[in-house]
């Protein structure tokens, strides 16, 4: 019985991290998320979720806010994964998590970071930055 | 014609095993505070805490891009940065959901934030001070909310876009004994995104 009660625990909390983490809000040109086999064209107001991958067309740009106020923005011929992003939005503490592997971003923190500095961190082909606050910027030709 | 094959593929594999050129820059802030980030790029780790320090693939000392610099290379990029997160207070009258005059005149700026954005984001919290009891406060401080997203839906933004709770006497700005009427306390939190 308990064990029951334990993995539909399990369930609901899988669901919550599946769920919604970010939304697009700005759009220019061309743009799609890569969700598992999906590949859904970008639109504002569109859910961003964890495991996304989003690809930028040239001279195209995404702008995605996340539940915790860390905005992002992907400038023209970008890929960048959500590896990981989880938010407890009482206790503010989180991990976030994603990788440019081609092109730029723009990254402002937010709750996550301001509530465990390092807890934000961005992978490029070559480096792993830890973010302790709050604007930077990255590009990988 | 041997040599010159075997220098060709040493050409292209040199090519293709080239390392990515790739830049981390840190930017002042809107409020004019520079954060920091730790670069680990394998064995090397350089901290950038100052304005516009910059770490590049194989260049061992942190260096210094120029505004025009990263306007020119991440310009269409910062563009793109959706509008900062930004909080409003509103106050009322006691026991009521009406707001003070003060407030009124606030809603004017909520209102301009929102019609900034193309896709508001809009989180109402209520609140109340600790006069009268624990239930009916969470009564008014819903109460309270559901009256601003009232104002809000009245001008044009989309109920959809609008969450509100409220959380009674629990969460007081000015931490009060019980039965103190305290105007700071009686107040509604906008978080517009």
């Amino acid at each position: 019985m308990r064990w029951t009660i334990a993995l539909a625990l399990l369930g609901i909390t899988a669901t919550a991290w599946a769920a919604d983490v970010g939304e697009i809000k700005v759009v220019q040109g061309a743009a799609q998320i890569e969700r598992g086999k999906e590949r859904l064209p970008v639109k504002v107001g569109m859910a961003v979720q964890e495991a996304d991958k989003v690809v930028t067309a040239a001279e195209s740009t995404v702008g995605i806010t996340f539940a915790d106020n860390s905005l992002l923005s992907i400038g023209p011929n970008s890929v960048l994964a959500i590896d990981k992003y989880v938010f407890d939005s009482t206790t503010h503490a989180g991990q976030f998590d994603s990788t440019l592997s081609k092109g730029t971003l723009a990254v402002v923190s937010g709750k996550i970071v301001k509530q465990s500095p390092e807890a934000m961190r961005v992978r490029t082909p070559s480096a792993i930055m830890g973010v302790r606050g709050t604007e930077f910027i990255v590009r990988v030709d | 014609m041997g040599a010159f094959v075997v220098v060709v593929a040493i050409g292209i594999a040199v090519f293709l095993m080239r390392g990515h050129d790739e830049t981390v820059v840190v930017l002042p802030s809107q409020d004019g505070h520079t954060g920091t980030v730790v670069v680990q790029r394998g064995e090397a780790r350089q901290v950038l805490d100052q304005p516009y320090a910059t770490s590049r693939t194989g260049h061992k000392e942190v260096e210094r891009l120029s505004d025009d610099e990263v306007k020119q290379t991440f310009g269409n990029t910062l563009q793109a940065l959706p509008h900062r997160p930004t909080a409003f207070m509103l106050y009322f009258i006691t026991g009521t959901d009406e707001l003070t005059t003060e407030s009124k005149a606030e809603l004017q700026n909520i209102l301009s934030a929102l019609r900034e954005r193309p896709l508001p984001d809009v989180l109402v919290i209520g609140h109340t001070d600790t006069v009268g009891d624990l239930l009916n406060n969470d009564r008014l401080s819903a109460q309270r909310a559901e009256t601003v997203k009232g104002f809000l839906v009245e001008v044009g933004i989309p109920e959809t876009r609008i969450r509100t709770s409220g959380r009674g006497e629990r969460e007081p700005l000015i931490r009060t004994g019980d039965e103190v009427d305290e105007p700071r306390n009686r107040r509604v939190e906008i978080n517009v995104r």
